[in-house]
């Protein structure tokens, strides 16, 4: 896979290491909050990652497995291919949202209709965007973690939205997002481990 | 004259009036569109169009609110529904509210063992369990997992999504802060179903004021919003509304225009009236024939009757300018009748027309025709006053007369007139008839364009294609449309076709529900297979004791029927699809088209009617309704066409046989060919296709026509220039009142009678100045 910014992001990393020593002089400690995290991701503009996704459903006694392919490009585009056990895509353009099925069938689904979906979406495409205000508007923010390792957890503010969620927690490092994981309000979870695909 | 003269003529004549104002009392008078909807001439087609016209389909209005922001519309949608539902006249409502989802999504799960197309008793078996829970586990998977594994306890074999699956692609509106909206969020939306026929205008027109009331009254509304509404019955409200509107508007200005006319001329109230009572006398008669001939008058025949007003006030214009012919009462009334005649003949030809309003308009003009000349031959005799006071036109005549010799030497702009007229027809040739039925429909394109927004917004079907059949009662219906749903689920397998409908999708057969519960295994075995098949599974079988529990309530449970679907969303699908009538049952399974490749929108009915065929399907009819309409309206154009051809052909015999002249007959008959051909070549370069109505409008102008030429032929023989004076003047008044009483028809909305104004006005006009051209010198008339 060719990627035509991973020697950007390299650069805007160190760039983004120099600004931040920089910063560092100025005032200490209380640095790494969610401003500077949310300013970190959206410098990443476009990006490819392969995932792997574990269920854990109560009903079923193991964890159910999936794997395939993200694809993001800023700011409101993100791809998910599923390939494995069943090819199934998931893509997210604006406000609509379409899955197509491995026999083929188009199921779109408008998230301005949807708002319990839009807010699913939302967790993940408003972190991978940097989008601080679409991701405030539905949940309360709170980071811990260094830059080097950090986690965001995501607790929705609206009832309709806690009655199905009560977390969502996305780790990484930098400007990177590494796992996503869901905890739904009935215990049931899933936690999605993200690989970065490195350009060839 | 004697009283025993007078009597037995005008008594017949009061007799025969009150006769028919006994008839026409108890008229039924229709406005709907029934006039413009052809009889089919295959019977099922019949049948099949009479149900889109008057079954459920017609009861369906469509509503829209516009106007607000998005929550405000959402809002009044929920209110106007509710209080809509509790009203009598309205069996339903829909907006996609949250309480009709709930039940939708209750009926489906409840009795999805019922309802799934999966159900076999292979299904139940060990081997057929582990497949689909295998198949459900995979599903948790996707990216719909989280919301199917609320489904999974209960219904781990996935029958849910199996019996969804056969609605794929019936789209269903937009949902916006909780009711219907349009695709692009502007409007919200409503279904409503009343609970009269839609062929009952009065009832219709009703609901619909009862939808527009209740909108007006709802609380908190802002004055921003609007209420639009539309569908057949929509459509059926407002045509009577504008054709009785446009009738009584263009029978009040054709009677003063024609009333002012002959004041001006006559100069006395008293010929006024006796001048029109050929008139009234022909309506009243020609209504009364219309209501005993089809039970029933159509609102547009009576806005015909101004046209009567254009022919039958001819009759006393000639009688009274021409003073019954002057020392010559012989021939005058035999030209009379000669008119009459022709003109029958020409409108005899409609009355066998296998479009309704069309025959009816022929029943009405020849009846009336007739009365109208019979009262002017036998009854105004009588009443009109020995000396004529008529305002002296003898200057115009004379006038007129200097023009008509004159207008003789113009013969060759004829000539001109007819090479232009010939060429642009003939540039035409192939597009001069407008095959639309909907051109004849009084549905104004605002009207249409919003219809079509709404019925896409709301994913109704267009209904262009559908699968019908009949069978005698319920349980044979639906059985019928799951046999045919077996075969049009392969051809949806093979692309051939998008999807279909049926409404044992949501109310199977008695036998097949008998047949799914059949499938499902005893308890004992139940549990034992599904032990088995969870072997090798991830889930443990005490998990699925909710699946086992609804297995049995199933098997135990009596079957579904109509009264189950009480307020679901499927309720308005089987009243839809599955018409009671009053003796046997109509199954309508529409169709839609693959969507896939070129010509993706169209469908192959003659591959779709073959594979039912093969299997055994043939009562199943496939038809592509707007083809077929568009087919019958063509053939009902070619069968006026030959008909009006006909009645050219009996014009010319009758005129051959009075005048036992082929010279004479030709010297009557050019002028009207002439003024036809002009006529037609005139609106062809307006840019106007012709309908069937223009047809009757030149079929019109031959008629009325006829009378000039007949009187320009009479006045050829030697007779002093005082007669000729005053047939000329009177065919001028005449002449006037016609293109008068036409031309005001010609600025109506509707377009049946606007095509037949702008066809017989300027129609009339060239019929007689081409006569007038056309006739021969006096110095050289041959009398027979």
């Amino acid at each position: 896979m060719t990627k035509p910014n991973s020697t950007g992001s390299t650069t805007r990393r160190l760039l983004t290491g120099v600004l931040l020593t920089l910063a560092a002089g100025a005032s200490c400690a209380s640095e790494w909050n969610v401003t500077e995290l949310m300013r970190v991701l959206a410098l990443t503009k476009e990006g490819r990652a392969s995932f792997v996704e574990k269920k854990y459903i109560g009903i079923v006694d193991k964890p159910l497995v999936s794997s395939g392919e993200l694809a993001f490009t800023a700011p409101d585009r993100l791809e998910k291919r599923t390939v494995k056990p069943t090819p199934e895509a998931l893509l997210l353009d604006g406000d609509s949202l379409v899955i197509e099925q491995a026999d083929k069938r188009r199921l779109t689904v408008r998230l301005q209709e949807h708002p319990e979906v839009a807010a699913f979406v939302e967790s993940i495409r408003g972190t991978l965007a940097g989008d601080r205000l679409a991701l405030e508007k539905v949940f309360a923010l709170e980071l811990s973690g260094s830059m080097e390792k950090w986690q965001l957890v995501l607790t929705p503010t609206q009832a309709r939205m806690s009655r199905l969620i009560s977390r969502i927690r996305i780790g990484g490092t930098q400007g990177e997002v590494k796992a996503i994981s869901f905890e739904q309000a009935d215990g049931d979870r899933s936690e999605m481990a993200i690989t970065k695909v490195l350009a060839k | 004259m004697t009283w025993r003269r007078l009597a037995l003529p005008l008594g017949l004549w009061l007799l025969a009036l009150s006769a028919c104002l006994a008839v026409v009392v108890q008229t039924r008078f229709v406005a709907d569109l029934s006039a413009f909807m052809p009889k089919m001439p295959n019977q099922r087609q019949q049948l099949l169009v009479e149900q889109l016209r008057d079954g459920v389909i017609a009861r369906l209005i469509m509503i829209g609110i516009e106007g607000g922001d998005a929550p405000e519309r959402a809002r009044l949608s929920i209110a106007l529904a509710q209080k809509l539902r509790t009203h009598p006249a309205f069996v339903g409502v829909q907006n996609g509210d949250a309480s009709t989802q709930e039940r939708d999504r209750a009926y489906f799960f409840e009795h999805r063992y019922l309802l799934s197309p999966a159900v076999t008793p292979q299904r139940f078996s060990d081997t057929g369990m582990r497949q689909a829970i295998g198949a459900s586990i995979d599903a948790l998977t996707g990216n719909a997992g989280l919301l199917l594994k609320q489904l999974l306890p209960r219904d781990p074999t996935g029958e849910t999504l199996q019996l969804l699956g056969q609605f794929t692609g019936n789209s269903q509106p937009r949902s916006l802060e909780g009711a219907w909206a349009s695709r692009d969020g502007q409007r919200a939306l409503l279904l409503a179903q009343t609970r009269i026929d839609g062929s009952d205008t009065e009832a219709q027109a009703h609901a619909i004021e009862t939808i527009r009331q209740s909108f007006q009254q709802l609380e908190g509304r802002s004055a921003a919003t609007r209420l639009l509404l539309s569908g057949t019955s929509v459509f059926s409200v407002s045509a009577r509304a504008t054709i009785e509107r446009e009738v009584s508007r263009l029978a009040t200005m054709s009677l003063v225009l024609v009333v002012s006319l002959l004041l001006l001329v006559y100069r006395s109230a008293r010929l006024l009236a006796l001048g029109l009572l050929p008139v009234a006398s022909g309506a009243l008669v020609g209504v009364a024939a219309v209501s005993l001939g089809f039970g029933h008058v159509h609102g547009l025949t009576l806005g015909f009757g101004t046209t009567l007003i254009g022919e039958a006030v001819d009759y006393s214009i000639y009688l009274f300018m021409q003073r019954a012919g002057g020392d010559n009462p012989g021939a005058f009334w035999r030209t009379i009748r000669l008119g009459v005649l022709t003109s029958i003949a020409g409108f005899a030809a409609l009355l066998y027309s296998g479009f309704p309003g069309l025959s009816q308009l022929g029943l009405y003009s020849i009846s009336g025709l007739v009365a109208a000349a019979l009262v002017t031959r036998f009854v105004l005799p009588l009443l009109m006053p020995q000396n004529l006071a008529l305002r002296d036109l003898t200057h115009i005549g004379i006038a007129l007369d200097r023009l008509v010799a004159g207008a003789r030497r113009l013969r060759w702009l004829i000539a001109v007139m007819l090479i232009a007229a010939g060429a642009t027809v003939a540039l035409h040739a192939g597009h001069i008839w407008n095959r639309q039925l909907s051109a004849l429909s009084p549905i104004s394109k605002a009207e249409a364009k919003l219809d079509m927004e709404l019925r896409g917004d709301l994913g109704a079907p267009d209904m262009r294609y559908m699968a019908s059949f009949t069978a005698p009662d319920q349980e044979r219906a639906l059985q019928g449309a799951e046999q045919a749903a077996a075969v049009l689920q392969e051809l949806v397998h093979s692309q051939v076709l998008g999807g279909f409908n049926s409404p044992a999708f949501v109310l199977p057969s008695l036998a097949l529900q008998r047949a799914r519960q059949a499938a499902i295994p005893e308890p004992a075995q139940a549990r034992l297979a599904l032990q088995q098949a969870l072997r090798e599974l991830p889930i443990k079988p005490e998990r699925l004791a909710g699946f086992l529990a609804d297995l049995q309530a199933t098997q135990a449970r009596p079957a579904l029927t109509r009264a189950d679907l009480d307020g679901t969303s499927a309720a308005l699908l089987v009243d839809s699809l599955l018409v009671k009538r009053d003796k046997d049952y109509l199954v309508l399974m529409p169709l839609r088209s693959s969507g896939v490749g070129r010509g993706g929108d169209l469908i192959d009915v003659a591959q779709v009617t073959a594979a039912l065929n093969a299997k055994g399907l043939s009562k199943v009819t496939v038809i592509d309704i707007l083809e077929e309409t568009t087919a019958v309206f063509d053939s009902y154009l070619h069968e006026a066409l030959l008909l009006s051809g006909l009645g050219c052909l009996a014009i010319i015999v009758l005129l051959l046989l009075a005048f036992r002249s082929v010279p004479r007959m030709l010297r009557v008959v050019t002028p009207l060919a002439c003024a036809v051909l002009c006529v037609t070549a005139a609106l062809l370069a307006a840019g106007v296709q012709l309908t069937i109505l223009h047809l009757v409008g030149l079929l019109l102008v031959v008629a009325v026509g006829t009378n000039y030429a007949l009187f320009f032929d009479v006045g050829a023989q030697p007779r002093g220039q005082a007669d000729r004076c005053q047939t000329l003047t009177s065919l001028m008044v005449a002449n006037l009142t016609t293109v008068g009483s036409f031309g005001v028809l010609g600025f109506s909305k509707v377009p049946v009678l606007s095509a037949i104004g702008t066809t017989v006005g300027p129609g009339a006009l060239l019929a007689l100045v081409f006569s007038a051209i056309l006739a021969s010198t006096p110095s050289h008339g041959n009398d027979r």
